[in-house]
């Protein structure tokens, strides 16, 4: 069957945006294949800094025929029905049509062939149209066609088309059609400098062995895969080690078509700069790989360069050329740490008096000061050093401020550790300057030193409050401020820290110092007033700041619901039953995430044994028969049964077990021993199977209905020491 | 590369040599040679022969050097690259010339960069202009590692989309030069490519006005003034602007000049008030709102010009 080979062959695309249009090529061309009844084999696709390539292999050379058959109207309907009936369909008379029977009258089918067309016309037809709305994530107009509307756009000037088809065996046909002038051939070039002639290319195979001879390689992976090998191996002959770097590597593969790696050195004095600056200056600005010592494991003064051609002097040029780029680069980095030193982090801060945070919350120094005392509050919490944690969160932003980060903002938080101690900081207070950042992902490691756990919560919350304050909630794919990251960050510290942390009054104290903005009221009255604003909610609106008394009362509460969310995407993730928090945040008052998490862990097991199993039936049984009755006599039937009431012996058995149970699961909730509590549980499993066997609910007697209906109430009620069993899926 | 050139105009030996060279390709593509515009601005892209002249159907093709003020980017003359003046050299051609990469590595060829020992790559860079409501797609050009030059297809200027697209190159001339004479330190180029005595170089010519400007834009110019000036370059083009429609029809415009000189005017002042530290960061981003409005409104009066393609 044939095969289909397409290059697009352009000006330089973006190394960034090579491998999803690679991508993107091969699912728009071979969906729409499919969408054409021609079903492929095969399908890869490449990208070089210059050409997008794809290669299908094995499709149909026709599409197959299409039959269909079209409804017509009944027999004996108006001839105007009819006449349009032969004009869709193409017959000549109703002769043609078939007649089906039915017991509503009998009407007319037309059988309509459609002949498959050639795969060639197909994809002439479809190639233009997937070039002209190819997604790319920035595209431009150029040239003299772009002074008329609806010119091409690509993503920077497309010069090229190939675009061949045709069995293995045989010479290909060019697949005809033109983009804004482009038309389609079968001629490429090489690689830029090196073998730029016009190579004339029949199939994917030739196609790519000629441009490998003409000095590019197509397929990505091999030239990263050239690339790591080089480098590997050039370090290592002389006693060094590469620092791996897979971002690096795909960014250089996609700037070369041709990979030549060699390696150049800078100054010793450099080294003095901390590693990750010198890595960071000549990753970010020269896209270079920094080298390390095998022995030591630091990092020595040599760089591994990715260069696009053989030159014809070996290369010499071009190291020297890119080692003269890189030594002003490493002077300028050096020359910022070193200034930055002469500055102590403390001194830095008024200027954030000037820095906006965010125009609805205030200055930088505000949050500052509002994360210092927050991390205060919740130090203890976390078994932190107060002042530590003061005193970490009080100089945590300040690197912000610096020259290196400034000039390399990925390395913020680790130089203001770099600067912390060099000033003679806490170790602890130093390793919070970086750690308070993390996690910054899902597999980002979270801190685990106490004062770094207390500042990175309350920096996390205090942007969480804040922007729930002013009512800036993600929603759908929008999360600007990277709210989801915060959420999952709080909580992934304090259920990996084990941490025993009442989430409500963490968030109160925070709205309180978000409402003490341009207030010299003190903090301990206004988280007073904030956990229970009834008395004086004018207090609020009077002072300004980003929080409303209307929105006081519910933003614990949808914090606190925003907070279930992230918890149950995480335990999904973990491959745990995410549907039981549900259950147990529809207690109430569940702000505990460690304690959630272990009653969820407990139930879950709890709901895997039989016991559970049955239990859930028979308390989701009295769930409904109870809400049944209730809608029925529009009352609710809660209240303690009345024992008098009892007549059978199954009754009485089930009192006394509810009875029972209740004390002793509150008793072990109370405890916090939850297996204990699911155990209690258990023992409810008995009376209730035996109760719903022998006693009929609905009695004659309405007294003694009332009373079963009440007892059911109470299976219900006894088993919310747990969870509430009506919200866990079947 | 001219072999014929005697040698203090080779381009590798002397920077006027070198600009010279850039001059002659460019006027052998057609372009004609302009002289830098006679007011001080921070980059070659706001000479209205570029952001004017890319707006409009009509084909136009010119190169010229740009003198360009950066005050923030003084460094008293000490640090081995970085001035508060320093010169552009820019080329732009409407319609984008389809070999316009290749035309590019040619004017390469002719300063001396030889594609063949050189690593030379066009890697992504995105170009914006916030006070010129303008951007563009291209590259940083790379030789041996170092950016040498950037290359832009305009795709909107002053607001309003470029039909047809321009292309712009803008060579960082000293540093290129520095690279081709292998020389560290700018003020140590050659500037005239005489030896001995009769030896200028960068430094003779520049390092005094680099100190000079440096202790002016940053310690002593007068912000009170400044502040002034601003106010009047924005009334001047708003009032040149409203002057200039034909019989008061905003149908054809007849002051787009003397009205974008007022933009630049009011760009490079703040430019130095931003130097000197006096402008917040909030109100930094007002006063860039205000150049650009000036921009928009200069490039709307431009298209109803003849020369912007209104006739």
């Amino acid at each position: 069957m044939p095969d289909l080979l397409l290059e697009l062959f352009s000006e330089e695309i973006p190394a960034r945006m090579q491998a999803k249009a690679a991508d993107d090529l091969r699912r728009m061309v071979t969906d729409k294949l499919v969408a054409e009844g021609l079903v492929y084999e095969g399908a890869k696709a490449f990208a070089t800094p210059r050409r997008l390539a794809l290669t299908v292999h094995g499709i149909p050379a026709r599409q197959p025929d299409l039959k269909t058959e079209r409804r017509g109207p009944k027999m004996g309907a108006p001839d105007a029905a009819v006449q349009g009936f032969l004009k869709a369909t193409g017959l000549n008379s109703l002769d043609e049509a078939k007649i089906q029977r039915d017991p509503k009258g009998d009407f007319y089918i037309a059988l309509i062939e459609k002949p498959g067309r050639d795969a060639i016309d197909v994809l002439a037809e479809i190639l233009p149209v997937i070039i002209r709305t190819f997604p790319w994530p920035k595209s431009m107009r150029w040239g003299a066609r772009s002074a008329k509307p609806g010119s091409l756009s690509w993503v920077r000037p497309l010069h090229a088309i190939t675009a061949t088809f045709g069995p293995e065996t045989e010479e290909p046909d060019v697949v005809k059609f033109s983009v804004d002038g482009i038309e389609t051939g079968q001629t490429t070039y090489g690689h830029r400098f090196m073998a730029p002639a016009a190579i004339n290319v029949r199939r994917f195979e030739d196609y790519e062995a000629k441009l490998k001879a003409a000095k590019v390689i197509l397929d990505p992976q091999a030239r990263k895969d050239i690339i790591f090998a080089d480098a590997k191996e050039l370090t290592f002959a002389q006693g060094f080690e590469l620092v791996e770097d897979q971002v690096l590597l795909d960014e250089v593969s996609g700037l070369v078509e041709w990979p030549v790696v060699m390696m150049g050195s800078f100054e010793e004095e450099y080294l003095a700069i901390p590693e990750e600056v010198i890595r960071a200056t000549i990753r970010n600005n020269q896209k270079c790989f920094v080298v390390r010592d095998a022995k030591t494991g630091k990092l020595t003064n040599k760089f591994v360069l990715t260069a696009n051609i053989e030159a014809a002097d070996g290369g010499k040029v071009i190291v020297s050329g890119n080692e003269r780029v890189i030594r002003p680069r490493l002077s300028d980095a050096k020359f910022f740490y070193e200034t930055d030193l002469k500055t102590k982090l403390e001194d830095r801060l008024p200027k954030f008096e000037q820095i906006v945070f965010h125009e609805k919350l205030g200055t930088q120094a505000a949050r500052i000061k509002r994360i210092e005392r927050l991390a205060a509050e919740i130090a203890p919490l976390v078994g932190a050093d107060v002042a530590k944690a003061t005193r970490a969160a009080h100089l945590a932003k300040a690197d912000l401020l610096t020259e290196v980060v400034g000039e390399f903002p990925e390395v913020q938080g680790l130089m203001g550790k770099y600067y912390a101690l060099a000033q003679g900081e806490d170790a602890s207070v130093a390793a919070a300057c970086e750690e308070h950042y993390k996690p910054q992902g899902p597999t980002d490691r979270v801190p685990t030193d106490p004062v770094s756990v207390a500042v990175a919560l309350a920096d996390k919350i205090d942007t969480l409050v804040g922007f729930w304050a002013i009512d800036e909630k993600p929603t759908g794919s929008k999360d600007p401020y990277a709210l989801r990251r915060a959420a999952l960050g709080v909580i992934r510290i304090i259920l990996e820290q084990s941490d025993r942390i009442s989430l409500t009054p963490i968030f109160q104290d925070a709205i309180a110092l978000h409402i003490m903005r341009g207030s010299d009221a003190a903090f301990e009255d206004i988280v007073r007033i904030v956990r229970n604003p009834t008395p004086n909610p004018t207090f609020l609106r009077k002072k300004g700041g980003p929080i409303e008394a209307d929105n006081l009362a519910s933003l614990v509460g949808d914090l606190l619901a925003f907070f279930a969310d992230r918890l149950k995407v995480q335990l999904r993730e973990q491959g745990a039953r995410h549907d039981l928090v549900d259950a147990v945040f529809a207690l109430g008052g569940q702000d505990d995430l460690l304690m959630i998490v272990r009653r969820v862990e407990a139930l879950g097991k709890f709901l895997d044994s039989d016991d559970g199993k049955n239990l859930l039936a028979g308390i989701k049984r009295a769930s409904n028969i109870l809400g049944i009755e209730e809608k029925k006599d529009k009352r609710a039937f809660d209240g303690a049964p009345d024992a008098a009431l009892y007549g059978l012996a199954e009754e009485k058995a089930l009192a006394k077990a509810i009875g029972e149970v209740k004390v002793e699961a509150s008793a072990a909730v109370a405890r916090e021993d939850f297996a204990a509590a699911m155990s209690a549980m258990a023992k409810l499993r008995p009376p209730v199977d035996a109760f719903f066997d022998k006693v009929r609910v609905n009695d004659d007697d309405p007294k003694v209905r009332e009373n079963r209906l009440k007892l059911l109430n109470e299976i219900r009620s006894a088993t919310r020491a747990v969870a509430d069993f009506s919200k866990i899926q079947d | 590369m001219d072999a014929s050139l005697p040698a203090h105009m080779r381009p590798e030996r002397s920077f006027q040599g070198f600009i010279l060279a850039l001059q002659r390709f460019w006027a052998e593509q057609g372009c004609v040679i302009l002289q830098p515009y006679d007011m001080e601005m921070g980059a070659g892209t706001f000479h209205p022969a570029t952001t004017l002249r890319a707006l409009g159907p009509k084909p136009w093709n010119a190169a010229y050097v740009q003198p360009s003020r950066r005050p923030k980017d003084g460094r008293y003359g000490e640090n081995p690259n970085r001035m508060q003046h320093y010169y552009q050299f820019q080329v732009i051609m409407k319609p984008s010339p389809p070999n316009l990469q290749e035309l590019y590595l040619k004017s390469l060829a002719a300063i001396g960069i030889d594609s063949a020992v050189h690593d030379i790559r066009f890697v992504e860079d995105d170009w914006e202009s916030p006070t010129l409501g303008a951007w563009g797609l291209g590259w940083e050009c790379w030789c041996d590692g170092m950016e040498v030059s950037q290359f832009t297809y305009f795709q909107q200027v002053a607001g309003f989309e470029c039909a047809p697209v321009a292309g712009e190159l803008t060579y960082g001339l000293e540093r290129l030069a520095m690279y081709v004479q292998g020389v560290d330190r700018v003020y140590d180029l050659n500037f005239n490519g005489r030896e001995g005595d009769a030896k200028v170089t960068y430094g003779d010519v520049f390092l005094q006005a680099e100190r000079e400007y440096s202790k002016h834009n940053f310690e002593v110019a007068d912000t009170a003034m400044l502040f002034e000036q601003f106010k009047m370059a924005e009334a001047a083009c708003r009032k040149y602007l409203e002057a200039g429609w034909k019989d008061g029809k905003r149908e054809a415009h007849l002051m787009a000049l003397p009205a974008y000189d007022q933009c630049i005017k009011a760009s490079h002042v703040f430019n130095l008030l931003d130097a000197r530290g006096v402008i917040s960061v909030t109100e930094r981003q007002s006063y860039i709102l205000r150049v650009r409005e000036l921009a928009k409104a200069c490039g709307e009066a431009w298209i109803h010009t003849e020369a912007g393609g209104a006739a």
